[in-house]
């Protein structure tokens, strides 16, 4: 439904941070993308979210090219990104302008709701732990209902205890409707907790190292000794495009020692 | 995704509100004690003949001075000419300078091509156009209010030339994903977040505002408090400088307080250090 077809993107100032990128997902599918900091994550995420255009190859949609942020796509930031002169409420219904007052506001009070800020509706942002801002800029996206929701490292602000009640709840969102989530995360639990697949990264420039379709049944113990098994499995993979990002950072230093 | 399966509770739903913290108070009997102090000693200096009352009259001279001249109405006519010419001045050069600094903020061709010269207009001292203005404009009103709204414009395009440009991108980003168009990204996100700068604008305007007044009453006007000036000076008279001073100093505070009151209230959401509505 979402596809990248050999794109690449070189920023203005020359960096090349992706290349050649093919990447399918499908409709009600849960792809976690994991990879070393600075591998590209974000900037694959802003190419799906029609954000950034590919300097070579294709973004599209539905099969139709992406030429720019769609209703469909919901987007939450690696940063909370709330307005800071808007009330918590008021930031939630950002994305909800077309809809009547009435209704714009039922459901940014039920979305609140459901990541546990209703007490903080009327608040400022400044006013919201970090972990809280993420949860309210969770909530704006969902309000949105979109049908396939970008998610860049969407708890990686939060405590243990929050980040599993807010996985808990993506799930519970998915088995009802099956949305198509895309979460990015550092965090291999996460991804194999949450994904039917996991893209595996490396950077500079960034690029698919391995996909891995993660046959576990839901749902899922991260106990079970077929989770730790994979979490083996993705660790070792993750340790070879580490120990290929230093080389490719090394390599350069050599030369110039030499 | 319509209407969620069930709830999921995390900490933080039962916590109450938290209350949203006081704005610091205009702490204005303690900013009046200083200068009835000062009035106070100046007053007792006085009335021992410390001070000579030909170049430096007691506070009570100047108040009788500023009472004779109420009185007989004429204080009334100056404050009220020199009041006219500032708001009239003012609102022309907010005028202008929200229109060029919006224009120039948010479109960067017009910024390119207008930008460099509006710049370099600022580098001219203002007070270098006065023989021009009288010249094209004549002595009369129109040279004065123009001369005030070219003070107030700079201030307030600069608030907005820069400040349109240095809002956050992130926000801006936002608001493409929700796909706002540009009507609505500039009254939802650009307008608030430059609100800040643009009051802070506001008021060094009408500063200025204030300080040109001076300058274009100085320059001939029979009416106002500038010419108070002139003919406090001219006859001899340092009392009826003084209260033209003070009364200068009366008006620029009286005008700028609801300026920073707004300031404050539309202000709530920063994050300062300590904020001042000074
Ligand atoms: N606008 C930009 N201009 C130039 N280079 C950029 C730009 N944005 C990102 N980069 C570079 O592209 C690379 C990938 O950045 P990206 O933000 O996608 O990484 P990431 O995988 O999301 O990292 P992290 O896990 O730390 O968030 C980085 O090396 C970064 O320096
Ligand atoms: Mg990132």
């Amino acid at each position: 439904m979402l596809t990248l077809d050999r794109a690449a993107k070189r920023f203005p100032n020359g960096y090349l941070a992706l290349d050649d990128i093919s990447l399918g997902i499908g409709e009600g599918e849960i792809v976690g993308i994991v990879g070393a900091s600075g591998c590209g994550k974000s900037t694959l995420l802003r190419l799906l979210a029609g954000l950034e255009r590919p300097s070579a190859g294709a973004a599209a949609y539905g099969g139709a090219p992406l030429a720019g942020p769609r209703d469909e796509i919901g987007v939450v930031f690696q940063e909370p990104r709330l307005m800071p002169w808007l009330s918590v409420e008021a930031n939630v219904a950002f994305g909800l302008r077309h809809l009547p007052a009435a209704e714009r506001n039922a459901r940014a009070g039920e979305t609140l709701e459901r990541v546990g800020l209703s007490h903080f509706a009327k608040s400022l942002p400044r006013e919201l732990s970090g972990g809280m801002a993420q949860r309210a800029a969770i909530a704006r996206a969902l309000a949105a209902r979109p049908k396939v929701l970008l998610l860049d490292e969407p708890f990686s602000a939060l405590d243990a205890f929050t980040r599993l009640a807010l996985q808990e709840h993506l799930l519970e969102l998915w088995s009802y409707d099956r949305p198509t989530f895309v979460l990015v995360t550092h965090d291999i639990d996460e991804a194999l907790a949450l994904a039917d697949r996991i893209v595996l990264m490396r950077g500079h420039p960034g690029r698919v190292h391995r996909e891995f379709a993660v046959d576990l049944p839901r749902p899922r113990s991260r106990t079970s000794p077929r989770f730790l098994a994979w979490k083996e499995e993705v660790l070792r993979e993750l340790h070879v495009t580490a120990a290929a990002g230093r080389t490719a950072i090394a390599a350069p230093l050599l030369r110039a020692a030499l | 995704m319509p209407s969620a399966p069930s709830i999921v509770r995390l900490p933080g739903a039962g916590a109450p509100r938290m209350a949203p913290r006081a704005l610091p108070r205009l702490s204005f009997p303690a900013g009046l004690l200083l200068p009835l102090i000062a009035a106070a000693a100046w007053e007792f200096a006085a009335a021992r003949d410390w001070l000579p009352s030909n170049l430096l009259p007691a506070p009570s001279a100047i108040a009788n001075t500023l009472a004779v001249l109420a009185r007989s109405g004429e204080l009334g006519e100056h404050l009220v000419a020199t009041t006219l010419r500032v708001a009239a001045g003012f609102a022309f050069g907010v005028a202008a300078a929200t229109l060029l600094g919006a224009l120039c903020g948010a479109v960067p061709l017009a910024r390119r091509l207008l930008d460099p010269s509006i710049q370099g207009l600022k580098s001219v001292p203002s007070l270098a156009w006065v023989p021009l203005f009288i010249l094209w404009f004549g002595i009369f009103e129109t040279s004065k209010i123009i001369l005030i709204a070219v003070g107030a414009f700079f201030p307030v395009y600069l608030a907005l030339a820069a400040g349109i440009p240095g809002v956050d991108r992130k926000l801006v980003e936002v608001a493409r994903v929700y796909r706002y168009s540009t009507a609505a990204l500039v009254r939802r996100v650009l307008l608030p977040a430059v609100l800040p700068t643009y009051l802070i604008g506001l008021r060094s305007g009408l500063a200025l505002g204030w300080m040109f007044v001076v300058a274009a009453e100085l320059m001939g006007a029979s009416q106002g408090l500038g010419y108070l000036l002139v003919d406090g000076q001219q006859t001899g008279k340092p009392a009826i400088v003084i209260a033209s001073i003070v009364l200068f100093a009366v008006l620029g505070k009286a005008t700028d307080l609801p300026l920073a009151r707004a300031a404050a209230r539309a202000l709530r959401w920063q994050d300062g250090f300590k904020q001042h509505a000074s």
